[in-house]
């Protein structure tokens, strides 16, 4: 149960830091940038970008063991299964000529 | 499992001079506890209270169900009764009811370690629980919350006019209190079993709790941002559910059963950890293939995740994706089949003993088959188109949640209560108890079944005349199951001051919290750390008649 391998330094810390930074300050520069329907995408990438840098090393699991990298796996899994399912929903509600396609259909 | 001292039925035993119920005395010393055996008892204390107020509820709804005419509440009342009769039952009593109180009580002791990991966030968890709870009593004292326990939207984030911000964040404050308990089993499970004590050594039970903790960790924090957006929603106006806005109402139905499908195993897994425990005692036999009962519970924490479009089918949901909800649903039945089966397997050539925990366990069977099998009619998705939002879903539910986690509640704290108190309780009327509450059940509940197929919906006060008789049925049906749950708070109350002193293993029972541990239990639950050198119920040869 070997926790800490090798503990984070500052400079470690302020490197992290300033990435965050820089990534904001993208964020808010692709923002008012016209990418049309990718604008959505650039934003989720560069916020997912700066969750795992968070989780990574402000979190410490970098420095964990194995077993903690399988446990935030799974919650990352999980979560994956709920999207995945409740967009499979959306993406084949007009599949059938059911009643939902039809309103679908007048609005 | 170790190495058994003392003989079962071993008289002259003495009890441990200081034990953790005399370690200390006065509210402080119960309040700052860090002991998990004391913090259990607290759980225990505010646990049957909720039950207590969630039952006067359920006697209320069954009240006004009596007569086909709204007479006795006005519709709006009664739409606060379910709803606060689901909420405090689900979040505030069969959620933590197993895992907070038995489960809290007995894991470290059956893994042989002193306490769980974080003894001080399983204090926490209870205070959690405490504030969450007093916020729900607040909101009910308040006026009440009228949307059911589901909160759907739009009804909850717009048009409500109930109390639905502070019972909403009661239900919130109670998810943290479970993941905080969640994660505490998880840990402790993995890093402080005892030596020898390797995962194919562990008793059911600790599997069966591990399961649910895995679905606490990884499911309670969607139902907690689902209740955050809700009521950021209904308080600020931020757009997730009203189309008006950018949302989707059904939106909410997906992220509230991605939680509240596999929050019924949260229920039902530690009930099934209990009874693992009780059929090997009773039966005095290992645990009919032990490997199968142990993955069937990861299989249902697992597949569990993956069903919970059974409840959309009549939303707007596409019908490709309550085929593919559908299908899964059905797969559950297999790792639950898995273990009915191998339980009555285990039964069959054992020596049962007829005592008040069999009682419970055959109570227990009876009940989630009748439950589970009313399941497979229900993931259908054609007869579902029939039967839902009726009262036969509300009879499935009753069968699987009452029937199997209140069973399993009750049964396994009759088969441990001699550990946690030291006392003995009277077993007549522990038997007494066990059929009043399965025949009361079933008089109650089958009914039920019957009037949803007829056609009456769930959720109204006033029904058409024919529907009477059966409802009558059900309402008295209720009364005698009250009977039969008040019985044993009244009993193991009275044996905590009359009753004889327990022996260290009245049942004869295997396992460390029986062959090692003193009863009631030290603080530190044994002198020294136990090694372990056989397998989980090692029930010595039956002899032959
Ligand atoms: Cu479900």
């Amino acid at each position: 149960m070997a926790e800490h391998h090798n503990s984070p330094t500052v400079g470690t810390y302020l490197a992290v830091f300033s990435a965050l930074m820089v990534l904001t300050a993208l964020t808010v520069w692709a923002a008012f940038q016209d990418l049309g329907p990718y604008g959505d995408l650039v934003a989720m990438v560069i916020a997912c970008t700066k969750a795992t840098v968070v989780i990574v090393f402000f979190m410490h699991v970098k420095y964990s063991s194995r077993l903690l990298w399988l446990f935030v796996g799974a919650g990352f899994l999980f979560m994956l299964i709920l999207f995945a399912f409740t967009m499979a929903d959306y993406a084949s509600r007009g599949w059938l000529g059911a009643p939902s396609s039809y309103y679908l259909s007048i609005q | 499992m170790a190495i058994a001292e003392q003989d079962g039925n071993a008289s002259g035993y003495a009890a441990p001079e200081t034990n953790y119920i005399n370690n200390g005395y006065g509210l402080k010393s119960w309040l700052l506890t860090k002991d998990h055996k004391r913090i259990a008892v607290l759980y225990m204390i505010s646990i049957s209270i909720f039950f207590a107020v969630g039952g006067l509820f359920a006697g209320l709804i069954r009240l006004e169900l009596l007569t086909p005419q709204g007479d006795f509440s006005h519709s709006d009342t009664y739409n606060k009764l379910f709803t606060m009769h689901g909420v405090v039952m689900i979040f505030f009593f069969l959620v933590p009811s197993i895992p907070a109180t038995l489960g809290n009580f007995l894991v470290p002791i059956m893994i042989g370690a002193k306490d769980l990991a974080f003894p001080r966030i399983n204090l926490l968890s209870w205070y959690v629980y405490i504030i969450g709870g007093t916020l729900g009593v607040i909101g009910i004292l308040a006026g009440g919350v009228d949307t059911g326990w589901t909160f759907y939207t739009p009804y909850s984030s717009t048009y409500s006019n109930s109390n639905v911000l502070i019972v909403a964040f009661a239900g919130f404050l109670a998810g943290f209190s479970s993941i905080l308990t969640g994660l505490n089993f998880i840990v402790t499970i993995h890093t402080m079993r005892a030596p020898g004590m390797t995962w194919f050594r562990l008793p059911l039970f600790i599997w069966a709790h591990y399961a649910t903790s895995i679905i606490m960790l990884l499911g309670t924090p969607v139902i907690a941002i689902t209740l955050v957006l809700m009521m950021l929603e209904r308080a600020f106006g931020f757009g997730f559910f009203d189309p008006r806005l950018g949302g989707d109402p059904v939106l909410f139905q997906h992220l509230f059963w991605f939680y509240s499908h596999p929050a019924v195993y949260i229920m039902i897994l530690p009930s099934m950890g209990v009874m693992s425990e009780m059929i090997a005692c009773i039966s005095r036999k290992r645990v009919f293939g032990y490997e199968f009962v142990a993955f069937s519970s990861v299989a249902i924490a697992i597949l569990g995740f993956l069903v919970w479009g059974h409840h959309m089918f009549l939303s707007s949901q596409s019908t490709y994706a309550g085929m593919v909800f559908s299908v899964i649903t059905f797969l559950v039945a297999v790792p639950s089949a898995i273990k009915t089966f191998n339980w009555t397997a285990t039964m069959y050539k054992g020596s049962i003993v007829y005592n008040t925990p069999m009682y419970y366990v055959m109570g227990y069977l009876g009940l989630f088959l009748v439950g589970g099998l009313t399941g497979l009619f229900l993931s259908n998705m054609g007869l579902d188109i029939h039967l839902h939002d009726t009262y036969f879903i509300v009879a499935h539910f009753h069968y699987i949640m009452v029937g199997g986690q209140v069973m399993g509640y009750l049964g396994g704290m009759h088969f441990w209560w001699p550990k946690i108190s030291g006392k003995m309780y009277p077993e007549a009327l522990g038997k007494a108890s066990a059929v009043l509450v399965f025949l009361g059940f079933n008089l109650t509940f089958f009914p039920q079944f019957v009037l949803g197929y007829m056609g009456m919906p769930r959720r109204y006060h006033s029904y058409p005349d024919e529907f009477q008789i059966l409802n009558v049925a059900s309402t008295g049906g209720a009364s005698v199951l009250a009977l039969g749950y008040l019985l044993p708070g009244i009993y193991l109350i009275w044996s905590i001051f009359k009753g004889a002193n327990a022996p260290q293993n009245p049942w004869g029972a295997k396992g460390l919290e029986w062959e090692v541990a003193d009863t009631p239990p030290t603080t530190f639950n044994f002198e020294s750390t136990p090694v372990v050198t056989e397998e989980a119920y090692q029930y010595g040869p039956i002899e032959e008649h």
